[in-house]
């Protein structure tokens, strides 16, 4: 079906919706705390894997292809600088959200849908329980909570996998490179390294549980549920970033 | 037709875009009847069900369960209208994830009943279903049949005075029909429970509307009625196109003259 313009704008009404809902169930009893642990579980420990191999294999390629560049002006000694600015800045938060986004959101989106068509939902609701505050509010706040804290490991694993092809590869002396790394970081790169992924894992988990709570015609439906989750997620982390980097910097200088 | 009337539509109207599946519905339900909703595919049977559970709301008219009027109740005021009604959906909807133990306990989980309490009362009701044994099983290892009854024990742990269902044995074979009918038959025999049962499946309407159930000590035992015997209190409601074209007994359901009837019935 073609999205016109009446379309997109409820399909935007329809999210902001969900979001404001979720905001105010998540501060209404009952809380479930053990779904909302599952769920770090889940989210949180079982993208870990895929974490620690994005940010070791972005660090390492970095440094590779800035290595390049910056021996042609013998400024080989700020490898580490770049490599760390880029990843606590941008890659890192970027990255590790958009694999969270085709990890997580899709499962979210999948598992909702799934339930939806099999009217698990309606059986929630039916022997009282809101499917808001049970299955939306746990995914949100674990997917808000843990994507900062994998950010922060794929930085940390970034660097190491710079660290790794700066001593083995090019020879530089890894005092060098990590002191460049460390030296090159201010407050705002961690506050804005921070202040992304919180913004995405809301996003991430939020149109996930909303692409599934609206799935319909059956398997066919989860299916493209799926697929528009990660699709819109992955746009939305994009376009976010632009207005977030853009904000964070006017605030640093 | 006398007793308590526990549940009312009035005039109820549900349309999906240009599809007009309930037009004008009027019926009542009186305490301890069972109400057969029978009639093709896509005439708003289901679409009663989930009126009436309030997880759909009817673009006219009005639902009275115990006198409320349900229709245009919040979503968190529902709650308390749901907790007197019990639902078995059409493919049983147990969650997945969750053993039969836990699928059956929900509800009381949900109210916050202490785990000792909840134990006895779920091994009680998995007992009346013949499904103790499976208190400890995922629903993936469950036969059709055997989700149906976990389904049946869930909705009816919480002890509502209205169950309702959905093509309970839709898909089922006819001996795992027929178990699941004999529990119906006797809930609403025994235990007196009210209900509306939706079918397109005739074998399976008939059945409850002329076999009764009754309790001779430990055992339940169940009987046809005779050709002069009306015991079982149970009435059909037939649908066309969104309209109820029949209200009756099966008696008269059987005896109409109407073509669209006889040939339904055929």
């Amino acid at each position: 079906m073609p999205l016109t313009p009446k379309a997109a704008i409820k399909e935007v009404q329809d999210i902001s919706s969900l979001a404001a809902r979720t905001f105010i169930s998540a501060f209404k009893r009952p809380l479930y705390l053990k779904d909302i642990l599952i769920q770090m579980d889940l989210i949180g420990v079982g993208s870990l894997a895929v974490i620690v191999l994005t940010g070791f294999f972005t660090g390492a390629v970095l440094t590779l292809q800035t290595s390049k560049t910056l021996s042609t002006f013998g400024a080989i000694g700020f490898t580490g600088q770049l490599v760390a600015v880029s990843l606590v800045r941008e890659l890192g938060p970027v990255l590790a959200s958009l694999m969270v986004a085709g990890r997580v959101g899709s499962g979210i989106a999948s598992e909702l849908g799934s339930m939806l068509v099999t009217e698990q939902i309606n059986a929630m609701r039916a022997l009282g329980t809101d499917p808001i505050k049970k299955l939306v509010v746990p995914r949100v706040l674990a997917t808000t909570t843990m994507l900062p804290i994998l950010t922060v490991v794929a930085d940390a694993v970034g660097v190491m996998g710079g660290l790794f092809i700066a001593v083995f590869v090019l020879h530089i002396s890894s005092n060098l490179y990590l002191n460049s790394a460390w030296d090159a970081l201010d407050y705002m790169d961690v506050v804005g390294g921070l202040l992304k992924p919180l913004v995405f894992g809301a996003t991430v988990s939020l149109v996930g549980c909303y692409c599934g709570l609206r799935t319909h015609g059956g398997t066919q439906g989860v299916g493209r549920s799926t697929t528009q989750a990660v699709v819109a997620s992955s746009i939305l982390i994009l376009v976010f970033n632009l207005i977030l980097t853009r904000i964070i910097l006017a605030y640093s200088q | 037709m006398n007793g308590e009337c526990v549940l009312e539509m009035k005039n109820v109207v549900k349309q999906y875009g240009d599809n007009l599946v309930l037009d004008g519905v009027s019926f009542k339900l009186f305490r301890g009847e069972t109400k057969i909703i029978i009639g093709a595919s896509g005439s708003g049977k289901s679409t009663i069900l989930k009126l009436i559970m309030g997880l759909d709301r009817p673009d006219e008219g009005e639902i009275l369960v115990e006198g409320q009027e349900i229709a245009r109740l919040r979503e968190s005021d529902l709650v308390a209208v749901r907790s007197k009604i019990g639902m078995v959906f059409q493919e049983s909807a147990l969650f997945d994830s969750l053993t039969v133990r836990e699928n059956v306990a929900y509800q009381l989980y949900e109210d916050g009943i202490d785990d000792d309490k909840i134990e006895p009362k779920v091994r009680e009701t998995l007992g009346f279903v013949g499904l103790e044994d499976a208190i400890d099983k995922m629903p993936s290892e469950l036969s059709g049949g055997m989700k149906r009854r976990v389904a049946l024990a869930r909705a009816l742990i919480g002890r509502p005075d209205i169950m309702l269902y959905d093509e309970p044995t839709a898909g089922l074979d006819p001996i795992t029909s027929r178990k699941i009918n004999e529990l119906i038959i006797a809930l609403r025999d025994i235990q007196g429970v009210t209900g509306v049962f939706v079918t397109h499946r005739l074998r399976d309407a008939f059945t409850l509307a002329t076999e009764y159930a009754t309790n001779g000590g430990s055992a339940t035992t169940f009987h046809r009625e005779g050709p002069l015997l009306c015991i079982a209190n149970t009435r059909f409601l037939l649908l066309r196109d969104g309209k109820i074209i029949f209200e009756g007994p099966d008696e008269l359901l059987r005896r109409s003259d109407d073509p669209y009837i006889k040939r339904f019935l055929a």
